[in-house]
């Protein structure tokens, strides 16, 4: 590092830090124009009443026709109710598919394998799958529970405002889960074997040590891949949209759903970025509260190794 | 003896794992299922698991019913491939440069990018069709490349430097010592090395977009010439009725190119994405 030091000039064009922002460049205005400067201009439309050739200046008259509209609160507890009972799911099946997998079984890499394809195939494909399951007349769920008896006939669990909701729950953890098994399973096999040999010798349980020394271990990654899941379970559209589109009777018409229907299918842009923005904010003040948490939970068990 | 599992344990593990895995694939083998049935089986009740009448009639058919499908799945293949390049050339100098320098706004900037990851594409869906509108761009392949690079960047920075992190720094200080211009070094010294790195990051780009490609395509593009296979498969979804059998062949077919690119670097993806993850 000295030797780097002294052969680098520190002034001038040539400078490490002319050379490493030289580099950073070109994806800081790639995310400048895609990123930032979209956002900026839905916060600036979210104040005008744009829409098809028009578009003036309305002040916060689209924030209050929002929030004083009859649906908002159902499409704002909806999604928080989505939001936690998803990514709830989501971490819970992560957490004991990566228990699962990390045992030491015969044909754990093929389970490894298995447990992937719902991440890495198209979401869109994905859904049609889940849109045949879900079928009343010929899906494998239906059919099941009509042969256990529990239901009479035919059920559509798309048809109805609970079970569509429910339903979309499912298929967004089938999709989500995945990536959180397969990153907590690297966290899980990534704790130093030699504190469940001592643990082991003492005499702790499995269960004992699973709690004591697996959960407090990989708690950063947990905390993580909580913050990530929550984020992209609120923005989660295309698994909605395809499943039934916000419907029926908007019983699955989330935040983002809504900011959907709103500005790309009936060309309201000023309304549609207001929810937009609404979006943002929630997801900016989610962040720093789970930033603020990682540095409680970081203390906590960071310091005692 | 630490792992040692009593028979009793044994088959509790196996069975949790079945069952966790059949959650996990049950819509897999479903549509597979259904794409070989001829579909007035399909609308027989009850359920059936296996009957005598499968074929692969549907896979031959699809290509009648739907004639532009090939050029669908080419043009899936084709915007993946490309949204992984342009996301390559913009994440390779910033993560080597984040990797390797200490510089003055490198915490911050790099928080930044990583701060991207809370706005999906579909919160920035109307500024972003105006700006590519304004570009001329709306209706190409580039009205689904350009987003759909932008959103992959951040995660790509952040795991290749990882990656090059862990590449011995007295590689580059000997090049140096030789006279090597930086970018030489870059390109002749680190890239070389970094190639497991770039693998890892190139096929999550490529699934993340190959992933990814329904919301930007439904709403930045009306050509079908176009279309990518996950928004073209819906024309099997017709005004009187859903050919579903065929729909399922054709959705087999589109997840096929995915799954052999993930089969042949799966060992290279799960180490590298969870390596880069792990350490912080």
């Amino acid at each position: 590092m000295q030797l780097l030091r002294r052969l680098m000039p520190r002034k001038g064009l040539h400078s490490t830090k002319f050379f490493a922002w030289a580099l950073i460049a070109p994806a800081a205005a790639y995310m400048c124009l895609i990123v930032a400067w979209p956002l900026v201009e839905t916060i600036r439309l979210s104040f005008t009443n744009s829409g098809l050739g028009i578009e003036d200046y309305v002040g916060f008259a689209n924030y209050e026709k929002l929030l004083s509209s009859r649906k908002f609160p159902d499409t704002i507890g909806r999604t928080f109710y989505w939001m936690f009972l998803s990514v709830g799911l989501k971490l819970i099946l992560g957490l004991i598919g990566a228990s699962l997998l990390a045992a030491n079984l015969k044909g754990k890499a093929a389970f490894r394998v298995l447990v992937m394809p719902p991440w890495i195939v198209p979401i869109a494909i994905g859904c049609i799958g889940w849109l045949w399951l879900y079928n009343g007349h010929f899906g494998i769920l239906s059919g099941v529970l009509q042969n256990l008896g529990i239901i009479d006939g035919p059920f559509e669990f798309l048809a109805y405002k609970n079970s569509a909701f429910y339903s979309a729950i499912v298929t967004d953890v089938w999709i989500g889960t995945p990536m959180i098994t397969i990153f907590l399973l690297a966290a899980i096999q990534n704790v130093p074997r030699d504190l469940y040999e001592a643990a082991y010798i003492d005499g702790a349980s499995r269960w004992y040590r699973f709690r004591r020394i697996t959960m407090p271990q990989i708690m950063p990654m947990f905390a993580s891949m909580a913050l990530l899941s929550a984020i992209w379970t609120f923005n989660s559209f295309e698994i909605i949209w395809i499943l039934t589109e916000g419907g029926p009777r908007g019983g699955t018409t989330t935040l983002i759903v809504d900011t959907y229907k709103t500005a790309i299918a009936n060309y309201k842009y000023g309304q549609g970025a207001t929810r937009a923005v609404l979006i943002v904010a929630i997801l900016a003040v989610f962040s720093l509260l789970y930033l603020w948490l990682v540095n409680k939970v970081n203390k906590k068990y960071g310091d005692e190794k | 003896m630490i792992d040692k599992y009593s028979a009793l344990e044994k088959l509790g593990l196996y069975t949790a794992i079945g069952i966790f895995l059949t959650f996990m694939l049950l819509p897999f083998v479903e549509m597979l299922l259904a794409s070989l049935r001829p579909l007035t089986h399909l609308f027989r009740s009850p359920y059936q698991f296996w009957s005598d009448d499968m074929s692969l009639q549907a896979y031959s058919d699809i290509w009648v019913t739907v004639p532009k499908l090939p050029r669908y799945i080419f043009n899936s293949v084709f915007l993946a491939s490309m949204t992984t390049l342009i996301c390559m050339v913009f994440v390779v100098p910033a993560a080597y440069a984040y990797a390797r320098f200490q510089f003055r706004g490198k915490a911050v900037s790099l928080a930044l990018f990583l701060a991207v990851n809370m706005f999906a594409g579909a919160v920035l869906l109307i500024p972003l069709y105006k700006l590519l509108r304004g570009m001329g761009l709306l209706n190409t392949y580039w009205a689904m490349i350009i987003p759909g690079a932008a959103f992959l960047v951040p995660t790509g920075i952040y795991l290749l430097k990882s990656f090059l992190e862990k590449i011995p720094k007295e590689l580059e200080e000997a090049a140096f010592v030789d006279g090597a211009s930086r970018l030489y070094t870059l390109r002749r010294v680190i890239l070389p090395l970094a190639v497991p790195g770039l693998i890892v990051v190139g096929v999550y780009s490529f699934i993340g977009a190959y992933a990814q490609q329904f919301l930007f395509a439904i709403t930045f593009n009306q050509k079908r010439d176009y279309m990518p296979l996950p928004a073209g498969i819906f024309e099997f979804i017709g005004y009187q009725e859903v050919i579903w059998n065929q729909m399922m062949a054709a959705s087999i077919i589109g997840i096929l190119p995915v799954l052999f690119i993930f089969l042949f670097l799966q060992k290279f993806l799960m180490a590298g994405l969870t390596a880069g993850a792990v350490k912080s």
